[in-house]
């Protein structure tokens, strides 16, 4: 059962990546790429660590992994922020 | 299904160091350059080598790739007229050649290595107990190969007085780098305030967890000089000036405490760089804990630059 969920729920965040990944070859300027990237990074990652919390072994595994998603949640929101910033100095919004 | 893992991986790695190499724009080049890093860590996982793994990562993907950046930042004005550059036939053909004899050279010494590999594992093995640290890796670095590790710290000291002789006569002494400035309401500046010191307890926690798991002082300090580059790029804090005495003492008082205990050890233990064996323990932990701060202030240097601006008092 819980196998069954981790399995569901890893795809689904895979899923993500993919479309993330899509998304960042797809578009057409750097805005609407660090859009897709962000959203796909964060719910992708997300959902990998709720699959992977019920095959952890021990609480303390399982709250580093926590800790992980916490990390990159913050990071790639304040460097995607910086990358915008830094195209919107380059290429004024009209 | 690993299999076929692995041969994807392999493939993408090959493909990342010929882009690598190819590529004519140098940010592009730097680019693959780390993604190659992160992807080449990877497989040390896969290989079961976490420390390799880890330091790969770290120092590889992480320092590297952030002082190829910011070389690429300094080279942006002549690229375009690299670029126009175009080298001569008998050039080229020289570096065909001495690639692929190089290349060439390699493949024939691979085929030749003995089957099975000559292993020095059981002895590290029989051995660790006595060093009393839990991590073969650690025991390999500072008990076994310990002139290697004292090598590689003095090597780093002695590329940061190279980079420091790079400064002009007028700035010697000042600080390296530009002073940075950024909205203290804005998002770096918040970045640099909470990441710290969740950085600084990682970072010490793979230094304490050296000595007996994956982890250590090359990849807690490369975490820790990265919390305070971060700090410095936010504006939060200025760059040291390299003729402040603290700095001075903490880059070389790595290095000087593991010839200290060198010495001692041809003292009481026949040899230099021996430990007695009841102490063996102590006194590796000293030599991390000295080369700690070394590295950290090296690695951060290094990132800084030559001092650039406020010479002499």
């Amino acid at each position: 059962m819980l196998d069954a969920f981790s399995v569901v729920a890893i795809v689904a965040g895979l899923v993500f990546f993919l479309a993330g990944t899509v998304g960042l070859l797809r578009f057409p300027d750097a805005y609407t790429r660090l859009h897709a990237l962000t959203k796909a990074d964060n719910l992708g990652v997300a959902l990998v660590v709720i699959g992977l919390l019920p095959q952890m072994d021990g609480l303390l595994a399982a709250l580093k992994l926590v800790l992980v998603w916490l990390l990159v949640m913050l990071s790639s929101a304040a460097v995607s922020q910086l990358i915008a910033r830094s195209v919107r100095r380059r290429e004024p919004c009209e | 299904m690993t299999a076929l893992v692995a041969l994807v991986v392999a493939l993408l790695l090959l493909w990342l160091a010929l882009w690598t190499v190819v590529a004519r724009d140098a940010f592009v080049a730097v680019a693959g350059f780390v993604v190659y890093g992160l992807l080449l860590s990877l497989v040390w996982v896969r290989l079961a080598g976490i420390d390799v793994a880890l330091t790969e990562v770290a120092i590889g993907g992480g320092l590297t790739g952030a002082l190829l950046l910011s070389a690429v930042g300094r080279l942006r004005s002549t690229e375009v007229a690299a670029w126009s550059e175009r080298s001569g036939a008998g050039t080229r053909a020289f570096a065909v050649l001495l690639s692929v004899g190089v290349t060439l050279v390699l493949v024939l010494c691979v085929l030749a290595l003995p089957d099975p590999a000559p292993t020095l594992v059981p002895q590290v093995v029989q051995n660790l107990p006595a060093t009393g640290v839990g991590n073969p890796i650690t025991g390999v670095l500072l008990a076994f190969r310990s002139l290697d590790t004292l090598l590689e710290a003095i090597v780093l000291v002695i590329a940061l007085i190279g980079v420091w002789s790079l400064a002009p006569d007028r700035f010697w002494g000042g600080r390296p780098g530009p002073r940075y400035s950024s909205d203290p309401d804005g998002n770096l500046a918040y970045l640099a305030r909470v990441l710290p010191p969740i950085g600084i307890v990682i970072g010490l926690y793979l230094f304490w967890a050296g000595a007996d798991y994956p982890g250590g002082k090359f990849q807690s300090a490369t975490i820790l000089a990265a919390m305070w580059m971060l700090v410095q790029m936010a504006g939060l804090a200025d760059a040291p000036r390299i003729d402040n005495r603290w700095v001075r003492v903490g880059i070389v008082v790595g290095p000087l405490v593991f010839v200290a205990v060198g010495l001692l050890g041809l003292w009481t233990a026949g040899a230099f760089l021996g430990y007695p064996e009841a102490f063996a323990k102590p006194l590796i932990l000293t030599i991390e804990v000295a080369l700690l701060p070394t590295l950290v202030l090296v690695l951060a240097l290094l990132m800084n630059g030559p001092p650039s601006r406020g010479g002499a008092k």
